[in-house]
């Protein structure tokens, strides 16, 4: 690995913005600032999209709001003979557990429970922490970025369990998995928050870096 | 710093995440140059990437359309047997009014995504690899291959296989169909395929070829 010399070969790194140009997000070529579209890749530019703030707020928003039916509602409905039972995200996971699978139920619990909340916290404290000073530094809010866009993802898990499950235990009367409505709120609050990641501009987080009241 | 000539900028780079500027500078094949301050990865060439890259992409296209239709899990339990393909996964939700669109949404992410990304790369790389302009349309469509990566869930849809095998094991007997084995080699082609594509060359290439 090998890093990149910085413009100009000064001591202190300098970002596009500062330098007076736009930057692609895209594919990284520089124009002058006020340039509107990108020549090499036909992307929108914009030095730092602050509208991007009100993006991410609304969808992590409507992200929430989907979170909450997906917890109150039940998930799968499973039918062995004639009893039929109910269990929501959180009831699915313990009832593993109790079977001695601790290990799949810590996965769908961390995919289905920790990692929507921790999303959350995470995106909703970004896009707080660049309109208001605070102290955070910048490589660790960068760190948090980052695995909150890696991770986002994997939240689908729960919904593909449901998926494979009802299409695979449909065994007349013997046995039946369906879907219950939470699988369906839950996969919509996982795109809504995936949203609300994507929108937030990420350079937003350095420029305090450079001057503290480049804002 | 010029400005006023916009032929000079084509030598900078600025990190796409941390907006740092950089002078662009072409490293070995197989090196990597990253970002100083975020530690973003800038360019990555590779030997011969866009040839292997079409033939990974044609790889995913192959074993996906194996995938979805064979039959990918089967189980048994009292007499009662069942078996079910990824199609059939993704067609769970069909039942239930809205659930429909579920079941839309699944079989985008983990089929029809992935399928679409592989053959918007071979659009692109395909003349580029032999040397020929880009076909029409080939920065849009790279634009679009970009914006789906996220989207494309495949390997989440392995560890979801995963889980819900636990879960049945104790209801019934599982068999493993011919698709299962596909899907797996699929996941393994796709991060592959990713690994091996650097978006700056290939940026870099269409907008080179194009003016030529």
């Amino acid at each position: 690995m090998d890093h990149m010399e910085d413009a100009g070969r000064q001591e202190k790194l300098v970002s596009a913005r500062r330098a007076g140009l736009v930057a692609c997000t895209r594919c990284t070529r520089v124009w002058p600032a006020g340039t509107d579209v990108c020549g090499r890749c036909g992307s929108d530019l914009r030095s730092r999209d602050y509208r991007s703030l009100q993006r991410v707020w609304a969808w992590l928003t409507v992200g929430i709001i989907c979170y909450i039916p997906a917890n109150l509602y039940p998930m799968l409905r499973t039918r062995v003979l004639f009893t039929e039972t109910e269990s929501t995200i959180v009831e699915g996971a313990l009832d593993l557990a109790l079977h001695g699978a601790v290990g799949i139920a810590l996965i769908i619990f961390i995919a289905s429970v920790m990692i929507p909340v921790g999303k959350f916290i995470a995106i909703g404290w970004l896009a707080y922490s660049v309109a208001k000073p605070l102290t955070m530094e910048p490589h660790r809010r960068h760190k948090l970025y980052e695995f909150v866009e890696f991770i986002g993802r994997w939240s689908m898990i729960d919904v593909f369990v449901v998926a494979i499950l009802s299409a695979l235990v449909q065994l007349n009367v013997a046995a039946a998995i369906n879907p219950g409505p939470a699988a369906f709120t839950f996969a919509l609050s996982v795109i809504f928050t995936m949203l609300a990641a994507q929108s937030f501009d990420a350079r937003m987080i350095w420029d305090t870096d450079e001057d503290p009241r480049a804002r | 710093m010029p400005q006023d000539r916009t032929e000079d900028l084509d030598e900078l780079i600025a990190c796409p995440v941390c907006d740092t500027l950089y002078h662009a500078r072409m490293p070995g094949i197989g090196e990597r140059v990253t970002c100083s301050r975020c530690h973003h990865v800038l360019i990555a060439p590779k030997d011969g990437a866009f040839i292997r890259v079409i033939a990974l992409a044609l790889t995913v296209m192959i074993l996906m359309l194996g995938a979805t239709f064979f039959p990918f899990l089967s189980i048994d339990a009292q007499g009662f047997s069942n078996a079910a393909s990824v199609f059939d996964s993704a067609l769970a939700f069909m039942d239930g009014g809205w659930m429909v669109a579920l079941s839309f949404a699944t079989a985008a992410l983990i089929v029809l995504i992935p399928v679409l990304r592989a053959a918007l790369v071979i659009y692109v790389l395909g003349p580029l690899a032999f040397g020929r302009k880009p076909w029409p349309g080939a920065r849009a469509a790279f634009r679009w291959s970009e914006d789906l990566r996220p989207w494309s869930m495949a390997e989440i849809f392995v560890i979801g296989v995963a889980v819900a095998l636990v879960k049945v094991s104790d209801l019934a007997r599982v068999d493993y169909g011919p698709a299962f084995f596909m899907f797996a080699a699929l996941v393994v082609v796709i991060v592959l395929q990713d690994g091996s594509m650097c978006r700056w060359t290939i940026w870099k290439t269409l907008e080179d070829k194009k003016s030529s």
